[in-house]
């Protein structure tokens, strides 16, 4: 510590710093070599997300097919029986089953999104790591979840094709990952530009688990898009989530409302939500520190 | 002469106050009562002000600074000087408000003792956590497990689920994790505050070891002036978020006190014998061989005493004590000026004198103690005039016992004399 003043002319070395840092940064900076470097990071969260869930219960893992077979008994008894809302021809069970599998999986990455900063506060503010490889974990936590109960509605699905139902399956569906690779990120996207708010406002967390029950029922999970009145299909169409869900519907039962042009608008919607949530997260992860 | 980290004009501002209220009704209704003039519901009492554009504060200003690779640098400061600032930027979890900060390797910082530690994990499944979080590939977790679980002294817990483990193991689990990391540059923040002696110096050795042997730079924060002195080389004293020393760690802690010490330790008494007391101590400082007050002494120099005192009319069996207790306030000598003259016990004329006593260079350990002087007549159990106790402070800048990496904790830090027989 001979120096007290920085001569730049006689001691810099030729720019191999490994880090600089400054007060600016840019809009969208975000180093993907270093999220890939942190990779054993993200399995990491996703064990301990898994794990921390059924060590010490009785049930264990069983709880992940539990709890969606309890919603779809209680939507075939409300919807299906008492509304007798009809589902395109499509067995009751798969059509609720498989719609609460897919919203779920939206939802929770959603929710997961929206709170990374709030519920890892006293992480974040001991130690650095990449941020986003929390939402990034909890994307494929929340996989492992949806991919159990996909593997049970394959269960019931070949029962029902076994037994003559009314499911034609399409070659479509060897396209079904990207359909939860398209809710992943509608949902973390999504989340994400909620989460610039809800950390400084704590009472807009109600409103967000409030905002998504209400979204459900705006979007076909629980009816198909089939059932709705002509005047009020636009405005469906124009939620980002409803195409996804028509098309797995299309491509498992062969019966479902989508069309190219949808498709590709919900598309861009979520490329869009993605690119915003990106950039919206960023910001708030450089500040939230001395905030909250 | 390699440069691990430099930083050039580094400064980081605060807002002070309540930023929002975290509710945004609140919010509004604050707003609202603004512009129309009302009260604001939610405004602190004494505040009459709401998140207030003006009220900005400085954790760190202009620092300019470089750290060579290999260095075990301290720093060192007051509560508030902007230590913890500095770290939280250096380990990116904050960023500057202005400058920048250069940083050659990879950095690792042990903020807090076990970050990320999840309860319901084994202590096994923690580690592989705590340095995934840190940085460290799973591979190389892998590799050095071994070593982390046999430095963590733990072996038989390692597979319990780490909310059964006292705070003394988790604390050791947790710095064994961070100590082995691959990592070019290692900053500690006061994370030996928790921890037994045994453990606390294997921590040091071991962060020795890797300054030593594989070249890591360490920066240790610390409030232990025993520990920096031990462990780092050179330091750096900061002070209201600015540099104020930087240098040899001995340097560096002088100043440290003397900057600390900028008050004496010293009494004077306000009223002049009031009560027309036989006896009364005006004045009694530490100081130091030349004489001049100080709050503070080093080790290896004698601790002298100043004790200006009037005495009004004759008087018999008169004492005058000096008295020093160690910080939990145990009377540690109590020694007379009777003891070398004891002809004052006959009789003490009026008049102003000043005693001078000393105690031995070191004699006392480091560490905070009181001192307090007294007069009076013990037989008659009568108190003339007595002191308040003041505190002074020992300093530990290099004794023969801090060469030894340690710190003890007595009280008396004498050196005896071993012989062998």
């Amino acid at each position: 510590m001979q120096v007290t003043e920085i001569d730049d002319s006689t001691r810099d070395e030729p720019g191999d710093w490994t880090m600089v840092l400054k007060p600016k940064r840019g809009w969208l900076d975000i180093d993907l070599r270093e999220i890939y470097r942190y990779r054993d990071l993200v399995w990491m969260f996703v064990n301990r997300d898994f794990v921390t869930v059924y060590k010490q219960t009785v049930l264990g893992p069983l709880w992940f097919i539990l709890n969606p077979l309890f919603t779809t008994v209680m939507y075939t008894f409300v919807f299906g029986q008492l509304a007798k809302i009809p589902t395109d021809g499509v067995p009751q069970t798969l059509f609720y089953y498989g719609g609460s599998m897919l919203w779920g999986y939206f939802s929770t990455c959603l929710i997961n999104a929206s709170d990374v900063f709030s519920a890892n506060s006293t992480l974040f503010s001991k130690v650095y790591f990449p941020r986003l490889t929390v939402p990034i974990s909890k994307v494929f936590s929340n996989l492992i979840s949806a991919g159990i109960q996909f593997a049970t509605l394959v269960v019931f699905y070949l029962i029902y094709v076994l037994t003559g139902a009314h499911v034609r399956p399409t070659w479509w569906v060897l396209l079904f990952p990207l359909i939860f690779l398209q809710l992943a990120a509608l949902g973390t996207g999504f989340g994400m530009i909620i989460s610039a708010l809800t950390t400084k406002y704590r009472d807009l967390r109600q409103l967000v688990a409030f905002g998504i029950s209400l979204w459900m029922y705006a979007t076909p999970i629980v009816y198909p898009l089939s059932q709705v009145p002509a005047k009020y299909k636009l405005i469906m169409e124009l939620n980002p989530v409803t195409a996804p869900i028509e098309a797995f519907r299309a491509m498992f039962y062969g019966v479902g409302d989508t069309s190219p042009a949808a498709l590709a608008g919900s598309v861009i919607a979520t490329v869009i939500i993605v690119f915003l949530g990106l950039i919206l997260f960023n910001h708030n992860e450089r500040t939230f520190v001395d905030v909250v | 002469m390699a440069i691990a980290i430099r930083a050039e004009h580094l400064s980081k501002e605060y807002r002070l106050g309540t930023i929002n209220h975290g509710m945004l009704y609140k919010d509004i209704q604050t707003w609202l009562a603004r512009k129309t003039g009302k009260q604001d519901p939610h405004a602190q009492l004494g505040a009459d002000h709401f998140a207030d554009q003006k009220d900005r504060f400085w954790a760190l200003k202009d620092l300019n600074f470089e750290v060579e690779q290999g260095d075990r640098v301290g720093i060192i400061g007051r509560n508030g000087a902007g230590k913890s600032t500095l770290l939280k930027i250096l380990s990116r979890i904050t960023a500057p408000t202005e400058g920048n900060v250069r940083i050659k390797g990879r950095v690792v910082s042990l903020l807090e003792v076990g970050t990320g530690f999840h309860p319901e994990l084994t202590g096994r499944e923690n580690i592989y956590l705590n340095g995934a979080i840190l940085g460290m590939k799973k591979q190389a977790v892998a590799s050095k497990l071994e070593e982390i679980v046999a430095f963590s002294e733990i072996e038989q817990f390692i597979d319990t689920p780490v909310k059964r483990y006292s705070s003394g193991m988790y604390v050791r689990l947790a710095f064994s994790v961070a100590a082995h990391l691959d990592a070019d540059i290692l900053l500690a923040d006061e994370v030996l505050a928790v921890g037994d002696a045994a453990f606390q110096k294997k921590c040091l050795g071991k962060m020795e070891d890797v300054s030593a042997s594989e070249g890591r730079t360490v920066i240790f924060v610390s409030h232990q002036m025993n520990f920096i002195n031990q462990l780092c080389r050179n330091s750096i004293l900061l002070s209201s978020g600015e540099i104020s020393e930087r240098g040899s760690t001995s340097k560096v802690i002088q100043r440290y006190f003397a900057r600390s010490a900028r008050e004496v330790a010293s009494y004077v008494a306000d009223v002049d014998n009031a009560q027309g007391a036989d006896i009364s101590i005006r004045r009694m400082t530490l100081v130091d061989s030349a004489g001049d007050p100080k709050a503070s002494v080093e080790m290896k120099e004698p601790c002298i005493f100043e004790i200006d005192y009037d005495v009004r009319r004759n008087t018999r069996d008169a004492f005058i004590a000096l008295h020093v207790f160690s910080g939990d306030q145990t009377l540690l000598i109590d020694s007379c000026d009777i003891d070398c003259h004891p002809d004052l016990l006959a009789s003490r004329g009026p008049g102003t004198y000043r005693f001078r006593v000393g105690l031995p260079a070191q004699l006392l350990n480091a560490g905070r103690f009181y001192f307090e002087g007294w007069a009076g007549v013990p037989q008659r159990n009568l108190t003339f005039s007595k002191t308040p106790r003041v505190p002074f402070e020992v300093v530990d800048t290099g004794s023969s016992i801090s060469q030894f990496n340690q710190s003890r904790e007595c009280v008396l830090g004498l050196k005896l004399d071993w012989q062998n027989d």
